[in-house]
């Protein structure tokens, strides 16, 4: 009894049948992918789910892991290899884009966390459609005077627009705007790595506090992020440029 | 281990190629006529056959309506996608064919697909490299390339023409990165290259990064409307202008015309790359003559807006690759346009080439470098060789694949310039209690909204068990091949029940009907052939049977010997019995030999014929039937006049 649950637990690789080790993510014969049923990014290649990471070393173990898994190199193998190949490829490169992008890279951490910062924002989209209103979103409160200000700016540009006029000075305060805005972006990027490390700190330590001291914060800035792009592209379509 | 082989094919709108793996270096393999480029030009002839390639060409202009070129513009689209091209293209489509619907293709009294026409000239090059590789030789696995800009239905519609040619399409390969692929074999390179892609009617930028052998598409855009024969239909603009305006002359529904003009003003076109000037020079139905001499200046001057617009998409994927354009170490060029002096100034100054001292690179035939490329990933799909070890291509899908939700907006699930093969999850629900069908309606392209974008397919969720609304919880999964090709599959997680999917897919065949398409093209066109020279030959049975059935009664008949009458008789009777039956040489060979029989009885009759002063005609129609050949009905006929 005990023999069979053993050999069950076993994972056969899809590859080359060699046997494996269950825990194994690769085969310790041929180096291909097994068949485990974890979808998870970081574990595929080979990392925990640290946020700071090394871009240039996961492009070399994406190549690595490229020329174990692609397509190409299964064609003439049988139809149920071709389609592991073809659903780990795509797992593969599902995770590669959103590892190597800062914003994605968190985004997908929040998610493994149970928090769907996507879905939150499309859930809002659709319900704002849904009743005909525009979309509400949460103006942080630290920002209410000067969203209030730009809001009066681009509602005259619109108005100035719509009677074939230009304001010079209008359009020099919306080029401050966005330059302002713009920057703020960029310092969002800074504090957002500093989260990572308080993150990668909590997670060595197992420190479930700080951990959720880390995501809440990591919460809080993405959705200010995505209320000042939101912003900066209004301000670019103002000034004509997108 | 023997390798098998894998041809690689580049199926184009003006030209199609195969070439495959020498060794270490790809080669195309040359038609029977001796040529590398087979025009993608076919042709239904008188007898029932279908003509490809160059052969196919003449009946452009003999015979424009059983003939027909560039169906690449046609393939995967509707027949609302196609209005502007029925502008400039003597396409003849079926006149019943509804918005959604894939088009048909009239060539004389009958019809046929994109998929179809582009699988005879697949057949072509198949059968072109099966006599390359000699007797006995069989290939059945291809590479085929396609346009990088080219969305789902029109991929998946190269692949079924694959399919009906015969042809185990084993990848699509995009043809910038099958220049890329050809271009990097030889060099070795490292670096980031841009590949311009001008062909003859569509444009392709791609932008790829090398390095370690594995080339990676970082980002491409393009027009699949947009190529040299929209420089070809400006200048035929200015012709048929000139002639409606000078010798008035409307010769816009005059296919023979439009053809003759066509091919001068490409002669023209191509002259112009290299000469000063060029002169169209056309003789017109009627007599006269057109002639009108084009400086390159004027060329060019003309021609400047169709070029300019290769420029946006070329932005469009330096900044989508974040890039600079002086981050570009290469720019290779593809595509017979690419040979316009003007369009290459173009490229030099979209990659900023000069101010870094470099040039585009053009060492590989523009024409056969895709061709090239896609026998070398051929070779790496049939296991690889020295020359390909560790070459692995990583492409993209150049479109953003999108859900319509509510409100006919569009939410993303995949991103343009994701790597392939690429997937995504997404969840529904249902808005009504006890609802056991979702509709999703699935998008490609860039726009906001889902009616400006692309329609793939439309998905019914089907067997969700019924719940309150908002309960069922079902998991579609997207998956986007290697190829570039849409997969769907759907999951009801609260019962675990396989959700069933039926997809309409926009503008595509289903499988079946691509089965069906197999046969049709293939087996029809002989088939068809012998049918009908199977049913000629029974006509003529009949007629002749009839007439040796009434033969006793002419009077030229007691004139026969018994033994001739005998003979009659018996080889009657062979014809009566073979004629019901499938073999149409039976039935020939039976109709001669009844003819033969009665030769001297036919003569014996036109005498007695002429003795008897038939009415209304005269003698010399009858020798004109008699010398029309050995069949029997002529050599019977005088014995028609009498009755
Ligand atoms: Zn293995």
């Amino acid at each position: 009894m005990t023999q069979i649950l053993a050999q069950s637990a076993m994972a056969e690789c899809w590859a080359c049948d060699t046997q494996n080790d269950p825990a194994a993510y690769l085969c310790a014969a041929c180096g291909k992918l097994l068949p485990s049923d974890s979808t998870d990014y970081f574990a595929l290649f080979g990392l925990t789910h640290r946020l700071t990471l090394d871009v240039a070393a996961l492009e070399k173990q994406f190549y690595r892991l490229s020329r174990k898994l692609h397509p190409d190199l299964y064609t003439r193998a049988s139809k149920e290899k071709r389609q592991w190949s073809l659903e780990k490829s795509a797992l593969l490169n599902d995770a590669y884009r959103a590892l190597r992008d800062p914003i994605a890279r968190t985004e997908y951490l929040l998610e493994t966390e149970g928090i769907r910062l996507e879905e939150q924002s499309r859930d809002a989209t659709d319900a704002a459609r849904a009743t005909g209103t525009d979309k509400q979103q949460v103006i942080p409160p630290d920002m209410l005077e000067e969203v209030f200000e730009l809001n009066m700016q681009l509602e005259e540009v619109r108005m100035a627009a719509a009677s074939n006029s230009q304001d010079p000075e209008l359009m020099a305060n919306l080029e401050v705007a966005e330059k302002n805005f713009t920057a703020q972006m960029e310092a969002l990027q800074q504090q957002l790595e500093s989260l990572w490390a308080a993150w990668d700190r909590a997670l060595a330590d197992n420190d479930a506090a700080t951990k959720d001291a880390a995501k809440q914060a990591m919460v809080a800035l993405l959705n200010r992020r995505s209320y000042i792009r939101n912003l900066v592209r209004d301000v670019r379509q103002a000034l004509g440029k997108s | 281990m023997t390798q098998e082989r894998v041809v690689g094919i580049d199926l184009g709108t003006t030209n199609s190629l195969v070439a495959f793996m020498q060794e270490d270096h790809p080669v195309v393999i040359p038609g029977e006529d001796g040529s590398n480029l087979v025009p993608s030009v076919v042709a239904l002839a008188a007898d029932g056959r279908m003509i490809v390639g160059n052969a196919a060409r003449a009946h452009l202009i003999e015979t424009p309506e059983r003939a027909v070129y560039s169906v690449k513009r046609l393939m995967g689209r509707g027949v609302e996608d196609v209005q502007e091209e029925l502008r400039f293209f003597p396409f003849h489509l079926a006149e019943d064919i509804a918005p959604g619907e894939v088009l048909r293709i009239r060539l004389g009294d009958r019809e046929y697909t994109p998929p179809e026409i582009s699988a005879y000239v697949l057949r072509q090059l198949k059968q072109n490299a099966e006599r390359y590789f000699g007797p006995g030789s069989s290939v059945t696995k291809a590479v085929v390339t396609v346009p990088a800009y080219f969305n789902d239905a029109q991929r998946q519609a190269t692949k079924d023409a694959g399919r009906m040619a015969g042809l185990d399409v084993l990848r699509l390969v995009n043809e910038p990165t099958a220049a890329a692929l050809a271009y990097g074999l030889d060099k070795k390179k490292e670096g980031i290259v841009a590949v311009y892609d001008f062909g003859g009617g569509t444009f392709d930028i791609s932008i790829l990064k090398l390095q370690d052998g594995i080339f990676e598409v970082i980002a491409t855009n393009g027009d699949t409307h947009l190529g040299g024969d929209d420089i070809d239909n400006l200048l035929m603009t200015i012709a048929l202008d000139d002639i409606a305006g000078d010798l008035k002359l409307d010769l816009r529904h005059n296919g023979e015309a439009v053809q003759a003009i066509r091919k001068a003003v490409i002669e023209a076109k191509i002259a112009l790359s290299s000469q000063p000037q060029a002169t169209l020079d056309i003789h017109l139905p009627g007599g006269q003559q057109y002639r009108r001499t084009l400086t390159r200046e004027q060329f060019e001057q003309l021609i400047a807006p169709v070029i300019a617009r290769t420029a946006a998409p070329c932005r469009q994927a330096i900044q989508d690759a974040g890039i600079t354009p002086a981050q570009i170490d290469e720019v290779v060029l593809v595509g017979g346009s690419t040979r316009i002096p003007r369009v290459r100034a173009l490229v030099e100054e979209i990659f900023e080439l000069p101010s870094r001292g470099k040039t585009p690179h053009t060492d590989l035939n523009p024409d056969e470098v895709v061709a090239l490329g896609a026998a070398v990933q051929a070779k790496i799909l049939a296991g690889g060789s020295a020359a390909t070890e560790d070459m692995l291509l990583l492409d993209i899908t150049p479109l953003s694949l999108g859900i319509e939700a509510l409100g006919g907006v569009v939410a993303r699930v995949i991103q343009r310039n994701s790597t392939i093969p690429a997937s995504a999850t997404e969840h529904f629900t249902t808005g009504v209690d006890g609802q056991t069908n979702v509709a999703i309606h699935v998008v490609q392209g860039e726009r906001e909204m889902a009616k400006d974008c692309r329609s793939l397919a439309r998905f019914d969720l089907k067997g969700i068990p019924p719940m309150t609304a908002g309960i069922p919880r079902i998991e579609v999964k997207f998956l986007i091949d290697a190829n570039g090709i849409l997969h769907v599959s759907a999951r009801e997680q609260r019962s675990g029940k396989q959700a069933e999917i039926e997809v309409k897919p926009a503008y595509g065949l289903t499988d079946e009907q691509v089965e069906t398409m197999i046969l049709d093209s293939f087996d029809n066109a002989e088939e068809d052939f012998r049918q009908r020279q199977l049913v000629e030959a029974r006509n003529e049975a009949e007629t002749i049977l009839t007439l040796v059935e009434r033969a006793p009664s002419n009077p030229a008949w007691k004139l026969l010997a018994a033994e001739e009458h005998l003979r009659i008789a018996r080889a009657k009777s062979d014809l009566e019995q073979v004629y019901k039956q499938e073999d149409y040489r039976a039935i020939r060979n039976a109709i001669e030999a009844l003819d033969k029989a009665t030769r001297h009885f036919a003569e014996l009759q036109m005498e007695t014929a002429v003795s008897f002063a038939i009415k209304g005609k005269t003698m010399r129609a009858a020798d004109e039937n008699m010398g029309k050949g050995p069949t029997a009905p002529h050599s019977i006929a005088p014995a028609e006049i009498e009755t």
